[in-house]
């Protein structure tokens, strides 16, 4: 599978990611750049963390007029894979290719920790090399990542399956305490009713080494691997 | 040749009582006029006097700072440049640094402790290096204090949201808590690059006629004598310096990172140093002095923030996220092309001169003409008297008489803020970008991995004030020997120092001898360790309202992994392995959290050896290199208890052990929670205890079997009238206690 991983100005993961893809996965990837309008002819984007723009306005809200935007949001209409993680897909729903928005942490303040979280539904694109009820240990950072929706957006998005990904705790259950950030029903991860656009707060790109605390990222990195057209 | 500098209509009129308001003493003013030949314009007048500060010039300090050894077969950079660099293996250099952010960031936490961290990267990326890890070593009043709390959010917070934005993890630090603080925190940042070899930059202009390009953010108010602000006493009025601390902007930062590294490829990049302290003024002139160069520089070409700024502001603005290039004459498109990638500034404002003068215009006059020298090698250099204070500390041995149920005793340390997890703080600090954290913040010091190579790079910075308090010297020697035994513990190897040296107003004959006597110990512990000194900075006038801090030389090692595979924590593993402690000599309460918190005078210092110092850290190396060490925690604030409750914490599971102190003396607070003597706790397999043993025998140390790791988490120390408590009961009040404390709990 081809992957373009964009560059915003402000990009922090955008390296590791190519990393994760490229070196450790040894899949053809490459970096895309947000002034260009051309995708390169890729098979997934992948729309890496960091502070697109500084993000000093709102997370995502100047990056979803960046020219490749304009790009990856018809690759999105055309049913190409999109990955959006943490800033990723603070820009996805800025864009509207994602339901719902992420605002400011319940702490108030920046969280990096691992944390545990339980695939809700492992028959899309993203997450089919995994089991549902699978519990993923992956690292989490960030100060704006408490998912919010429409109460009857929400319900409608649990009933088609579109919550992807819940903070949980070791056992797989939910709990207040598991729920770092103070998301609407836990969510950490959603889709679109396509199930071709997937964000995520937690990050896959940094758990693909055991000796950098695991490899639970590979799954959905391998999930979208074996999902080439 | 040079024209006579004009004054701007409107300016303030220049004589002695000026020059006094600007922190000039009558004879460096004097020696000003001696040195131009003339009265100075009230330009130049600003520009001397952030020039010939403290913070600048190192007046008072520089003469001292030439005993510290700077050189080794691994060292690619000593002091002189932005950074020190150590030859870490595979074709790549270390570059790092430590500084001080301590006066801008008690008077505006956030933004202080922000621009501390943004002016650290750029020391790094000016030679050239990707910045890959940032630590911090924070010092707060007591946690009782009513300024504290903000102080530490604020603090965090910056820390946090300017190095959470450019994308290099803050993988390690230190925090500490006391009253000698309350008036005067510090905030001391460091950040670690790596460059390949041969890639590095420098700040050495070159070249005659090649032009000079500002880059970056455009120049604006503020910031204006931060420099001066720092070489200071803080007093009433600090408060409202409040204007002279400089704002971040750490996304404009992510962009120089990419921009000049990416410059630098090109080839085209002669010299580059960025605008830190005194912004253009000491970039301009130390470039070129370095050089043995001149600098004209053009002031209507600089990209200003607001109309109307004089020639004194725009020299002495402290705007942040800005870098000043000479460039190879005819080469300057490719470099703006670079920068206007990333959508930076990339303005050619000047050029570099023969004639060894720093010279400036605005609006087509000199407005400053000054030799170069004046403004760099030939500022004042001071010998200030120093003198032992009259009185000396306690020397009295420890008193047995107040101390509390050893039980009472480790639940009060370990939720001592001093000792307690500082999880709250490194929870807001993004340790993991880049994908190279090995070890990250909760351990005794960081592992960082280098990509494509087997090695890795161990990190720890320390401070110990309570123990400089009692013997500058001895506290220093001490500091050093605990950062490089916990950079051994992980693994590695010590290879490279730098230091942060905090001290109060070396006016005080007092203070300067407490700094000297920090300066021998730094200097005599580098030796011991092969480990020289590449890069540092001095913060002096850390004092409010005559009450001076304790003498705080903050130390980071750098060390050096052969193998990351092998790298070591300092929690126990598997039940069933022996426990064993390895010392340098017998332990003391002196210094110790111990007597701080039960208010027991813990009487001198014992002496450090070097040698087995030195001996203890190969030891460590090695058995670590040969596989043969489980786990290796240093014991520091709290004791040998703490240490090994610490050690029980595993992330994975919570284990316990149980422990037998022999002929130690089962009940004595000085083995349970004495601090001092460098002392490692073990964990190892049963088979491989001998081989451990011989180890350490073999090199003169003291060695022995306490006990054993157990899968009951419980901690058992001493047969009888020792400890036994449950480990998780332990860790929830280790976890807790800065969390209650912020709860506004009791």
């Amino acid at each position: 599978m081809k992957w373009g991983v964009v560059r915003f100005p402000g990009s922090l993961d955008d390296g590791d990611s190519l990393y994760a893809i490229a070196e450790v996965m040894g899949q053809d990837a490459r970096m895309l750049w947000h002034k260009d309008e051309s995708l390169g002819g890729v098979e997934c984007v992948l729309l890496p963390g960091g502070f697109s723009y500084g993000d000093y306005l709102r997370t995502g809200a100047i990056a979803r007029f960046s020219p490749i935007m304009k790009s990856v949001a018809k690759f999105a209409a055309d049913g190409g894979l999109v990955i959006g993680i943490c800033n990723g897909f603070q820009i996805l729903c800025e864009a509207h290719l994602l339901p719902g928005a992420l605002t400011r942490n319940r702490s108030l303040s920046f969280i990096c920790q691992r944390v545990w979280l339980r695939v809700e539904n492992a028959s899309t694109p993203f997450t089919r090399a995994a089991k549902q009820g699978d519990l993923l240990r992956l690292p989490i950072k960030h100060g704006e990542g408490l998912y919010v929706a429409p109460e009857d957006e929400i319900r409608q998005m649990e009933e088609r399956g579109q919550v992807i990904l819940r903070y949980v705790d070791a056992d797989g259950r939910e709990s207040d305490a598991a729920n770092p950030n103070g998301s609407m029903r836990a969510i950490a991860g959603v889709a679109n009713q396509r199930f071709n656009v997937f964000g995520l707060m937690p990050h896959p790109e940094h758990a693909v080494e055991p000796m950098l605390g695991g490899v639970d990222g590979l799954k959905i990195f391998q999930s979208i691997a074996g999902s080439a057209r | 040749m040079s024209e006579r500098p004009v004054s701007i209509p409107g300016e303030p009129k220049v004589d002695l009582e000026q020059a006094r308001a600007h922190g000039l003493a009558p004879d460096e003013y004097r020696k000003i006029e001696q040195t131009i030949g003339r009265t100075p314009t009230y330009t130049e007048l600003g520009v001397f006097s952030v020039m010939w500060s403290e913070h600048c010039s190192y007046k008072s300090s520089r003469r001292h700072l030439r005993k510290l050894p700077s050189k080794s077969e691994l060292v690619v950079q000593g002091p002189g440049e932005n950074a020190g660099a150590i030859d870490v293996g595979d074709g790549w250099a270390a570059v790092f640094k430590i500084e001080s952010h301590n006066h801008p960031s008690f008077v505006e936490p956030y933004q202080g402790a922000a621009t501390g961290v943004g002016g650290i990267l750029r020391d790094i990326f000016t030679m050239g290096a990707r910045p890959v890890a940032s630590m911090n070593s924070l010092k707060f009043g007591s946690f009782e204090h009513p300024r504290t709390r903000y102080l530490l959010g604020g603090v965090v917070g910056g820390i946090g949201g300017y190095g959470n934005c450019v994308g290099v993890p803050t993988v390690a630090g230190e925090v500490m808590f006391d009253a000698a603080y309350n008036a005067n925190i510090l905030v001391n940042a460091f950040c670690l690059g790596l460059v390949r070899k041969g890639e590095m930059m420098s700040a050495k202009a070159r070249g005659p006629g090649n032009p000079v390009l500002y880059v970056g953010s455009a120049t604006g108010r503020d910031g204006i004598h931060g420099a001066s602000m720092a070489s200071a006493e803080f007093d009433k009025e600090s408060e409202a310096k409040r204007p002279a601390v400089q704002v971040g902007d750490p996304f404009t930062e992510k962009l120089l990172i990419e921009a000049c590294l990416e410059a630098g490829k090109t080839g085209a990049i002669v010299a580059i140093q960025d605008m830190g302290a005194a912004g253009l003024t000491s970039s301009s002139s130390e470039m070129a002095s370095h050089g043995g160069l001149g600098i004209e520089l053009d002031l209507d070409k600089v990209p200003l923030r607001e109309a109307g700024l004089t020639p004194y502001e725009i020299l002495l603005s402290e705007s942040q996220e800005r870098m000043l290039i000479v460039a190879e004459r005819g080469r300057e498109a490719e470099l703006q092309a670079v920068f206007e990638k990333w959508d930076l500034h990339a303005v050619v404002i000047g050029h570099v001169t023969e004639d060894q003068r720093w010279r400036t215009r605005w609006r087509g006059q000199v407005v400053a003409d000054i030799p170069i020298g004046a403004l760099a090698d030939d500022a004042p250099i001071y010998d200030r008297p120093a003198a032992a204070p009259k009185i000396q500390p306690q020397t009295k041995p420890a008193i047995a008489a107040k101390h509390p149920e050893t039980a009472k005793a480790i639940r009060a340390l370990l939720d001592s803020p001093n000792i307690a997890s500082k999880k709250w703080v490194y929870r807001q600090y993004d340790s993991i970008v880049q994908s190279n954290t090995v070890l990250g913040p909760g351990s005794d010091g960081a592992v960082l991995r280098i990509k494509n190579s087997r090695r890795a790079i161990a990190l720890k910075v320390d401070s110990n004030p309570r123990a400089c308090a009692l013997d500058p010297y001895l506290g220093a020697v001490g500091t050093v020997c605990e950062a490089a035994r916990n950079v051994a513990c992980a693994g590695a190897r010590p290879v490279g120092i730098t230091n942060c040296l905090n001290y109060g107003n070396p006016e005080r004959p007092e203070v300067m001898w407490q700094f000297i006597r920090g300066v021998e110990g730094l200097r005599d512990a580098s030796i011991a360790f092969g480990a020289p000194v590449v890069s540092g900075n001095v913060s002096f006038y850390n004092e409010t309202e005559g009450h001076p801090i304790p003498p705080t030389p903050t130390i980071a090692v750098l060390g050096v992994m052969i193998d990351v595979a092998k790298h070591v924590t300092q929690f126990f593993k598997n039940p069933g392995d022996v426990i064993a402690l390895v010392r340098t000599a017998a332990p003391s309460i002196a210094a110790s959290e111990y007597a701080a918190i039960f208010g027991i005078d813990g009487g001198r210092l014992g002496a450090i050896d070097l040698a087995r110092e030195a001996a203890l850290v190969e030891g460590l190396v090695e058995g670590a290199e040969q596989g043969l060490i489980k786990s290796a925690h240093d014991i520091a604030e709290g004791g040998l208890a703490v240490a090994l409750a610490e050690a029980c914490f595993n992330p994975r599971a919570i284990l316990g052990a149980e422990v037998e102190l022999g002929r130690a003396g089962n009940a004595d607070a000085v083995v349970f929670f004495g601090e001092g003597a460098s002392t490692v706790v073990l964990s190892i397999a049963k088979r491989d205890a001998a081989r451990v043993e011989s180890l350490f025998a073999g090199r003169g140390l003291e060695f022995a079997v306490i006990g054993r790791v157990t899968a009951e988490p419980r901690l058992k120390i001493g047969a009888a009238a020792g400890l036994d408590e449950d480990v998780a009961e332990l860790q929830r009040i280790y976890e807790d206690a800065i969390p209650r404390r912020l709860r506004g709990g009791d």
